[in-house]
C-alpha cells in the first residue's frame, strides 16, 4: 500500500502513466488501490463472489477471448489466457464456476498494462471458466467450458 | 520461502511481454494428506504486485485456485527496453518475496 502511494507520488512528479490515467479519469484511485476484497475469494459460489466484488449482472461480450484447453487431462494445471479487446480495461477477474471457492484470481491493471493475463489454475471438475472484465466502470463477461478428467483440488 | 522467482521480460514492438514464474506450494487448505488423512493447511499467495520503471502496472489478488508454482503473464504498453520490472508477492502466512529483471 505504501509502496503504491510512493509510486503514485513519483508518477505525479514525473507525469507518469498512472498519474496521467488518474487525471484523465480512466482510473479511479479507489480502483487502483483496492481489487476484489478477500471476502470475494472466500465466497462459495459465483453469485456471492460477484457480489463481494461489487459486480452485478455483467454484460456478455464478444470482445473477451478466453484461451483454455477444451479438455484438461490434469485439473491441477489448466493454462488459461484472457484477452480483453475492450478499451480501457482496468481489471480482469478469473472464475472457475464449480471450484469450492470460484474466484481464482483478480488482476488490477494500470500504467499501460494491456487487457491480457495468462496463468495456470486448478479446477476441481468440468466447469465454465468465466472472465469478468471491468472497463470504464462497467462489467463485461465471457465464459468457456473446460472438461476436466482428473480433478486438481484434492479430495 | 525465499525460493527464487524467475522473471522474463521482452519487448515486442512497443509492448513489453512479462512472464513470471513463482515458487510456491499453493495449498488450498482443502487437500488431505494421503498418509495421515489430515487436511493440509492452506498456504498460498494472496497478492502479487508488479511495477515497471517504478509505476505499478498490475496488482493481482490470488486464491488457492492458482496452480502450484504460479505462472503469470501480462503485457505492458509503453515500457522501454532497459526498464526495471519488479514483482513481489505476499502469502497467507505473511511470507514475502520480491525479484526484479530488466526488460531486454
Amino acid at each position: 500500500m505504501n509502496a503504491f502511494r510512493r509510486n503514485v507520488l513519483k508518477g505525479a512528479a514525473g507525469a507518469g502513466t498512472v498519474a496521467v490515467a488518474v487525471a484523465a479519469g480512466l482510473l479511479k484511485p479507489t480502483q487502483a488501490l483496492a481489487g476484489a476484497p478477500r471476502s470475494a475469494f472466500e465466497a462459495k459460489n459465483v453469485g456471492d463472489a460477484m457480489k463481494s466484488m461489487g459486480v452485478s449482472a455483467p454484460a456478455d461480450s464478444k470482445d473477451i477471448t478466453i484461451k483454455a484447453p477444451d479438455i484438461a487431462e490434469n485439473g491441477a494445471v489448466v493454462p488459461v489466457e484472457i484477452t480483453s479487446g475492450i478499451a480501457g480495461t482496468t481489471a480482469i477477474a478469473l472464475i472457475a464456476e464449480k471450484n469450492a471457492t470460484p474466484l481464482v484470481a483478480d488482476f488490477d491493471l494500470s500504467g499501460g498494462t494491456q487487457g491480457f493475463v495468462s496463468t495456470r489454475i486448478k479446477m476441481g471438475q468440468t466447469a465454465l471458466i468465466r472472465a469478468v472484465v471491468t472497463a470504464g466502470g462497467k462489467s463485461y463477461t465471457a465464459a468457456k467450458e473446460v472438461k476436466v478428467t482428473i480433478g486438481g483440488c484434492g479430495g | 520461502m525465499a525460493e527464487p522467482m524467475r522473471i522474463r521480460a521482452t519487448m515486442a514492438g512497443d509492448v513489453a511481454d512479462v512472464k513470471v514464474l513463482m515458487n510456491h506450494p499453493m495449498e488450498t487448505g482443502q487437500r488431505k494428506d494421503a498418509k495421515t488423512g489430515q487436511l493440509v493447511p492452506a498456504h498460498y499467495i494472496t497478492e502479487v504486485t508488479a511495477t515497471v520503471g517504478g509505476n505499478t502496472v498490475m496488482k493481482a489478488g490470488l486464491s488457492g485456485g492458482i496452480s502450484k508454482n504460479p505462472y503469470l503473464g501480462f503485457k505492458v504498453k509503453g515500457a522501454k527496453a532497459g526498464d526495471k520490472v519488479t514483482v513481489s508477492w505476499v502469502d497467507n502466512k505473511g511470507d514475502k518475496n520480491s525479484a526484479d529483471a530488466t526488460i531486454g
